[in-house]
């Protein structure tokens, strides 16, 4: 039986603001996140059994598939990491409260939004292009 | 008007003292999440240069990797803190969007075994690999 306890008020009558799509990635890439935690846990699991389940963990990763998942599994724990590290912030208090919400005293509150959504896709671009010039380079 | 600060009409003055609010939890569930959270923060950065180096390394090189004391210990406390950070958020997941009380109460369940059979897998498979020194062929 749904209860018919109130809801809050329908998400459409907000105005998009940067810390909405924030609020929205943190969850989605959290959610991402514990798909990549079965995963990891494959991985483990398959090098405790042998080489061949260890090979069929590896051929995964390394099929486009796998090779776009773990692009996306990247991406996700970056932004969900800066924007957690926002999170930490704001509960010690740091740029937080309704003062610093308002736009034309602290624009930095809402670019900081931006900001960490734009460091975090070049984080993992940069990442990214260090795995593949170290595997280039032949150090692996 | 109320004996206790915070009392008003039937509420029992226990329940003020103690400050737990309508979850009868308190804040240990924020509290845990943070928590997990700034542990995350290293474990998480470090694990990311891990697998990025056993990137299409041999079988018995990923072993020794695991192998390793650091790695192995690092692998542990890992696990353990994402798969719990992880079902602290799921759990948020679900109170907010199931509303079906049979529905949640049963997926909050499964999430429990669910976070601690992947804790405990994790765990075992990073032990196993360290102590039976497979890693050091």
């Amino acid at each position: 039986m749904p209860n018919s306890r109130p809801t809050s008020p329908h998400l459409g009558i907000y105005r998009w603001r940067v810390n909405m799509w924030q609020s929205t990635l943190h969850r989605l890439t959290g959610l991402f996140l514990c798909i990549g935690t079965v995963f990891v846990t494959w991985g483990l699991i398959a090098a405790a059994s042998s080489g061949a389940a260890w090979g069929a963990f590896a051929g995964f990763s390394g099929s486009w598939i796998g090779q776009i998942l773990w692009f996306l599994w990247v991406w996700s724990l970056l932004f969900h990491l800066c924007n957690g590290f926002q999170h930490l912030m704001r509960d010690v208090g740091m740029n937080y409260g309704p003062a610093n919400r308002d736009r034309t005293h602290n624009p930095v509150y809402w670019s900081g939004g931006w900001a960490i959504i734009a460091i975090s896709v070049v984080l993992t671009i940069a990442v990214w292009l260090l795995l593949i010039l170290r595997v280039a380079g032949g150090a692996a | 008007m109320s004996a206790y600060p915070g009392q008003d009409g039937l509420r029992n003055p226990l329940k003020v003292a103690r400050g737990d609010g309508a979850s009868g939890t308190g804040t240990r569930h924020w509290w845990l999440q943070r928590v997990t959270a700034v542990a995350l923060v290293p474990l998480s950065i470090w694990f990311v240069f891990l697998i990025g180096g056993l990137m299409h390394a041999t079988y018995p090189v990923v072993l020794a990797s695991i192998a390793q004391p650091v790695h192995a210990i690092f692998l542990i406390i890992l696990s353990v803190c994402l798969f719990w950070h992880g079902a602290l958020g799921l759990q948020v997941i679900i109170e907010d969007y199931v509303h079906t009380r049979w529905i949640e109460v049963t997926l909050q369940i499964a999430l429990r075994f669910g976070a601690i059979l992947g804790a405990v897998a994790c765990v075992m498979a990073v032990l196993s690999v360290w102590l039976t020194g497979t890693g050091y062929y």
